[in-house]
């Protein structure tokens, strides 16, 4: 006789035909959409912007350097005297006022040129002046040391080394970006998922004891079957609603950009990288990705990542039902989120510090064997290169847990129906396990 | 008598705390099984492990001549005393999705729901959710859901709870039915009018141990110590006092009557027949009343757990 199917079906049932969950489901992706169309929106009237700089150079020196752009318009004042030049600046509606004294050396200049504002001025703006004017100085102090500028452009050499591993395979920085960005989203994807699903799990487990239902389901169900049915239960729901969501979100983006004409890809990290990597144009850029794609183990990777988004989830929804098995209420399971939440950070820790720096290293190796940080840690090593044994090593660590720690929750849970309305600590729960 | 339950020596721990200590109880098939004790007794615990939710430290327990194993829940319904349904679901799928945890498949169960819901007259709450129900409505479904799959023994933990008069007899009745159509019965409860009423054999359990079984009625006649309740019309009270306060052990008794007459409760030594004492009395005078004086449940309950 077995009730895990019926047991699924119910957990399943009951979640997706909650109101709650069903709003959520829908609103959740508008939301998303809202907030991004609506940072989109700002910022876009942030760039309409036009700041208006007036300049006095009493210098002489750089009155040919400020271009104008369409968010940037430079006033140079001439034949006007510092003072009513600050005065006047002041009065009208502009960004800031740019003073270059007239200084004996370059040397003094440099410590003498104020920038004079209403508010504070943007960071990124006072760097793009400091840098012209910089510049500037730095090619007439080369002139006055008697190098001239076509000299030190033919001095300047840019060096890529080209990588091959020892087996013959051409590597790339291109190459290493990609694995960073699949293993980095793989992990990623797994933290959310379990942050988002685990405390349903756990809500769902304290349910039967809230409504007091338990002792009749105990009466007919083993507790291991329940947990295990509750986990899986759940975890379908959970992932129906991630797809839905998945789904809107592309749609509603897609629906979004396409009205606003926002490029929901610019100024993304990967955008910038995959700028940085090229100058060959995009076909060529497009060649190199397709190719870098190519080399990525893609098959391992897939049912690796499979495989470990399922263990680690599976693991981590049974240290939420072990809490939930503990506790009357949920007000009670404060103290336990944190023991819960420290190995998971930590793996993100790992494998975003570590991995990347040392793939192959010692603590890397370690820590993907270990079942509690292996589903991130593991999963950001295999675009690397990981021997095939050892993943399926940290695969039987992690599942072999999870069988674990069910069982562990399920006795914690056959003590703790029995202690109605008594609040456990971790030496109480110690000595469940011994009942 | 055939044996639906046995339960031999069993004992019981919660680390230190002893919940059983060495209980052995006998129930026969077809009767009505008081389980009795104050509230922390060890009831529950001894409930729990025939349901098998906890397992005993030792001891055996025998169902139907058979050692009891996990496919035993199905001929087992359990109204446990902390009790409760999903509370958003609705009723139907409710009582559904628990027969089939039961073993029944959907389609029998389905086909005894509608009798039962008919019986009780509920078949109108089959789209309700159960937060939308009262406690007493709520509990008959609960009570429906335990009968459901014919088990072959009932356990009902404070069954009447909750319920309002009307509603409490009627379960009783349905009680009565089930054990007369076959079903055996264990039964635990405070309510001592109940066990009078209901039970053919009574267990008391006090800290964690048996004190007192066997058949309510033998147990009542070991329990009763020949007292008797008189009514004595005689000329000259004062004086009967006397004589029967020399002769016998007496006690003050009150009963509703017409007559004037001198009340005693009279305990009457092994020594004389009853036949003799009768005659006794009726030579001092009119004997209006005489009722031998048998201890109700709870008189035994209070006794027996004062003694220990």
């Amino acid at each position: 006789m077995n009730h895990l199917p019926l047991i699924i079906k119910r957990e399943y049932l009951t979640k997706i035909r909650n109101k709650s969950f069903i709003i959520m489901t829908f609103l959740s992706p508008l939301i998303f959409v809202g907030i991004f169309a609506l940072v989109a929106y700002l910022s876009s009237l942030n760039n309409d912007t036009v700041r208006n700089i007036v300049v006095l150079d009493d210098s002489g020196l750089f009155v040919d350097e400020f271009n104008n752009t369409p968010h940037l318009q430079y006033k140079i004042l001439s034949d006007t005297a510092f003072p009513e030049a600050k005065k006047e600046a002041e009065t009208q509606d502009i960004y800031g006022f740019l003073y270059i004294p007239k200084t004996e050396n370059l040397d003094d200049l440099s410590k003498e040129i104020t920038f004079y504002s209403t508010d504070s001025p943007s960071v990124s703006l006072m760097g793009d002046i400091n840098k012209l004017l910089e510049n500037k100085v730095n090619t007439m102090k080369l002139k006055e040391a008697g190098i001239d500028s076509e000299t030190i452009k033919n001095l300047h050499i840019n060096i890529r080394a080209n990588q091959e591993t020892f087996g013959g395979q051409e590597t790339s920085k291109l190459g290493s970006g990609l694995k960073l960005i699949f293993g980095g989203a793989a992990g990623y994807l797994l933290f959310m998922f379990i942050i988002i699903y685990g405390n349903m799990i756990m809500r769902s487990v304290i349910e039967e004891k809230t409504s007091r239902v338990i002792e009749v389901i105990i009466s007919s169900v083993k507790p291991r079957v329940l947990l295990l049915g509750k986990i899986f239960g759940t975890t379908l729901a959970g992932i129906t609603q991630f797809l839905i969501w998945v789904v809107l979100i592309l749609v509603l983006m897609t629906a979004v950009t396409s009205i606003f004409g926002i490029d929901p890809t610019a100024g993304s990290p990967t955008a910038q990288m995959v700028d940085q990597n090229v100058n060959g144009g995009t076909q060529q850029m497009m060649q190199d990705i397709m190719m870098e794609i190519n080399n990525l183990p893609i098959a391992n990777l897939i049912v690796m990542f499979i495989l470990f988004f399922i263990g680690g989830y599976l693991l981590y929804a049974s240290l939420y039902a072990s809490v939930g098995a503990a506790v009357d209420s949920e007000t009670d399971t404060q103290q336990f989120m944190m023991p819960i939440l420290m190995p998971l950070i930590l793996a993100v820790y790992v494998g975003f510090f570590t991995v990347i720096d040392n793939p192959h290293g010692m603590v890397s190796q370690v820590f993907s064997y270990i079942p509690f940080t292996s589903p991130v840690v593991m999963l950001m090593r295999i675009p690397f290169g990981v021997p095939l044994w050892q993943q399926i090593v940290s695969v039987v660590i992690l599942f072999a847990t999870f069988i674990g720690m069910v069982w562990f929750a399920a006795k914690i849970y056959r003590v703790g129906i029995l202690m109605y309305g008594k609040k456990p600590t971790y030496k109480e729960i110690f000595k469940w396990l011994k009942y | 008598m055939e044996k639906l339950l046995v339960v031999n020596n069993v004992s019981k721990n919660y680390g230190n705390y002893k919940a059983l200590n060495d209980v052995s109880i006998e129930v026969e098939k077809g009767s009505i099984f008081g389980l009795l004790g104050p509230n922390g007794a060890g009831k529950t615990t001894l409930i729990r492990i025939i349901n098998q939710i906890t397992m005993p430290d030792s001891g055996s327990i025998i169902l139907d001549g058979e050692p009891l194993q996990p496919h035993h829940i199905q001929n087992i319904g359990y109204l446990p005393e902390e009790r409760g349904l999903y509370k958003t679901m609705k009723v139907g799928e409710q009582v559904l999705y628990l027969a089939q945890l039961k073993g029944l498949t959907k389609q029998e169960a389905k086909h005894r729901l509608k009798y039962w819901f008919d019986r009780l007259e509920i078949g109108d709450w089959w789209d309700k959710k159960i937060q939308e129900l009262s406690k007493g409505m709520a509990q008959k479904i609960q009570f429906v859901v335990t009968v459901l799959h014919n088990p072959k023994l009932l356990i009902f933990d404070e069954p009447f709870s909750g319920f309002d008069p009307i509603n409490a007899n009627l379960i009783k009745d349905e009680i009565l039915k089930l054990r007369d159509d076959g079903a055996t019965v264990i039964f635990s409860t405070h309510r001592m009018e109940s066990v009078e009423e209901m039970c053919d054999h009574i267990a008391l359990i006090h800290k964690s141990n048996k004190i007192l079984d066997g058949k309510l009625v033998d147990i009542k006649r070991q329990y009763k110590n020949n007292v008797f309740e008189i009514g004595l019309s005689t000329p000259d009270h004062a004086a009967t006092s006397a004589l029967l306060k020399e002769k016998f052990e007496i006690f003050p008794a009150t009963f509703k009557s017409i007559n004037n007459e001198l009340q005693y409760k009279v305990k009457v030594p092994d020594s004389i027949a009853i036949n003799d004492f009768v005659n006794y009395l009726t030579s001092q005078g009119q004997l209006t009343h005489f009722v031998e004086v048998i201890p109700s449940a709870s008189d035994i309950f209070i006794e027996t757990i004062q003694k220990n």
